[in-house]
């Protein structure tokens, strides 16, 4: 099998470093604060043109793929800058609220759309709801394999290959193309877009696809179809600064010690 | 009463401490079964001891024809003993492979997940969960509202409770699609038994980041003199000085222990979002500015290369 298409999935998350809040209905809020390409997609998007750098005999598409509001379109025009051919932007009001569930139909009916690639490519988690298992759910509706947590990635014909750091061991796995393939930020740096590649995006094709237009019924998704509820978000009280003090030939050690004591650690 | 499945993390066998929590779990919902997916070999000691933790039924699926097969055959085996038993829930650790084999799981009994649960109470015909989000900043609450509630829960999320349940061990026959045995792991390196807990289940951590210079042995002195886990910053990681495996932060481990003690660590939200929810923070940083002290229960700015081995030697002269 030669390797022609490349889906990148990509995800608009709100800035970590801003103010991240949830809406009314217990959801995140994604549309009232600063957003961007959640970090951890960019070494998806960086792995998978480096797979297409190293396979320059192969005519290969990587496109990158989002569901979100309209403000979403920002993480594909990212991946579009740092080098993605082109971009698929799902895009519906009934989806705001999607469970993960819901998402991963989502994506799978629009890969569908689109055309099953023979490499389907995932980072590690979304900074924000962090639950790493969109790749998984992904892979099971489109009845493919993953291979996850990749630290290195290499692919030769059909092969793919990985290295990642599991809990007990160093492990290498295989996988046979058709897959989807998760990678951590161990992978490498991801590249920023050059003014070349920032001028090129504003040309390559991004196509907004709609629920009608991937087949997915507005009841499906949403926070009404999520087959899990919250009942109550809480914010955790800000934690107040403890006792600082400041070491002199050696107090630090001695009151840190008895800190440890006072609260039966020794 | 109802089965409640749980999945039993095992290394070779030896059952790991987080299984025997989800088996006190599964006890407040309803009776514990234990699904051992191992070593034929290996299943009577992995049955004993779960057993001994509350275990009333425990399913033993040989994996022969499974083992490196990564997840896919055995969410395939949890379907098709969900679809034998009828449970009132399934409970998973939230290791990386637990949330895997749940993400297929949930798709394939059309049943609603809940990820990295800290907490799991009965609220009269409600299962509850409790998720930390947000770097912690937040609480949820949320239950499963479609199908059989799939929970993948957090080490340290309850208290491993001692005492016999039945124990019938049933062997379970599982058929594996071939698509299933697709992915492979094709070689394995064991990482080097350190001889101290595991950093997710630890009640005690002990980290240090880019004030260290690389030199850990003063972090691992006080480690050992406590019992703890070692841990590292990103910055550790990058610079090569631990490998990723000891990372605690957003795109490393994240860790909810009684003590955790930062060294050398500025406390970026990266780390913080790895380690807020500890009951107790300790810092030791010369920077007197460094945000981590803004967590602390306590602090010291001092140089960790001479107030750590100080700790830790008074510790070991008071334990005698």
């Amino acid at each position: 099998m030669t390797l022609s298409n490349i889906v990148v999935l990509v995800k608009y998350v709100p800035d970590a470093t801003g103010d991240r809040k949830f809406e009314a209905d217990n959801t995140v809020d994604r549309v009232g604060v600063d957003g961007l390409l959640s970090e951890l997609d960019e070494y998806a998007v960086e792995q998978a043109l480096q797979i297409k750098e190293k396979r320059p005999d192969e005519e290969i598409t990587v496109t990158a793929l989002t569901v979100g509001p309209a403000a979403a379109e920002a993480a594909v025009r990212k991946a579009l800058q740092m080098g993605a051919d082109k971009a698929v932007h799902v895009q519906d009001d009934a989806i705001a609220g999607s469970d993960a569930i819901a998402t991963s139909l989502v994506l799978a009916k629009a890969i569908e759309k689109i055309g099953v690639p023979e490499l389907i490519v995932g980072g590690l988690a979304s900074t924000d709801g962090g639950l790493s298992v969109v790749p998984a759910m992904l892979a099971e509706r489109l009845g493919l394999p993953q291979v996850t947590l990749a630290a290195v990635v290499e692919s030769q014909g059909d092969q793919v290959r990985i290295k990642r750091d599991g809990d007990s061991a160093t492990e290498v796995i295989g996988g046979t193309l058709p897959l989807v393939l998760s990678v951590t930020d161990q992978s490498g740096e991801a590249r920023y877009p050059s003014f070349k590649g920032i001028m090129a995006a504003k040309k390559k094709p991004l196509e907004a696809l709609t629920l009608a237009d991937i087949g997915v019924d507005a009841s499906e998704v949403g926070i009404d179809a999520a087959w899990t509820k919250v009942e109550t978000v809480t914010e955790r009280p800000a934690r107040t600064a403890g006792e600082i003090v400041k070491d002199e030939d050696g107090s630090g050690a001695t009151a840190l010690v008895e800190f440890l004591a006072s609260k039966k650690f020794i | 009463m109802s089965e409640v499945l749980v999945l039993v993390d095992h290394v070779d066998g030896a059952v790991k401490k987080p299984t025997y929590e989800l088996l006190a779990i599964a006890k407040r919902i309803g009776s514990p079964s234990a699904v051992f997916i191992g070593g034929a070999d290996q299943a009577a000691a992995a049955a004993d001891a779960v057993k001994a933790y509350g275990a009333d039924k425990v399913y033993v699926v040989d994996d022969a024809e499974i083992k490196g097969y990564l997840v896919a055959p055995k969410a395939e085996v949890l379907e098709q003993i969900a679809a034998a038993s009828s449970p009132a829930a399934i409970l998973v650790p939230a290791s990386a492979e637990g949330k895997e084999i749940a993400g297929r799981l949930a798709i394939k009994l059309s049943s609603g997940l809940i990820t990295d649960a800290v907490d799991v109470q009965v609220n009269g015909s409600d299962i509850v969960t409790t998720q930390s989000v947000f770097a912690g900043n937040f609480t949820v609450d949320a239950k499963v509202v479609k199908g059989t509630p799939i929970i993948a829960v957090k080490p340290n999320a309850a208290a491993p409770e001692e005492g016999a349940g039945a124990g019938a061990v049933e062997q379970f026959a599982a058929t594996i699609s071939d698509g299933a045995k697709t992915a492979q792991i094709v070689a394995s390196q064991p990482r080097q038994a350190t001889g101290r807990p595991e950093l997710t289940e630890a009640a005690i951590v002990v980290s240090g980041g880019r004030g260290t210079g690389g030199d850990f042995t003063a972090v691992e002195g006080l480690a050992d003199a406590l019992g703890a886990a070692v841990g590292a910053s990103r910055a550790a990681v990058d610079s090569g000085w631990k490998p990723h495996a000891f990372q605690v932060g957003q795109t490393g481990k994240v860790v909810s222990p009684q003590l955790y003690v930062a060294n050398g660590i500025s406390g970026a939200i990266q780390h913080r979002a790895g380690m807020q929810t500890s009951k107790t923070i300790i810092a030791v940083n010369k920077d007197e500015e460094a945000p981590i002290f803004e967590l602390v229960d306590f602090g010291v700015v001092g140089d960790l290369h001479s107030v750590l081995p100080a700790v830790t030697a008074e510790i070991v002269k008071r334990k005698g």
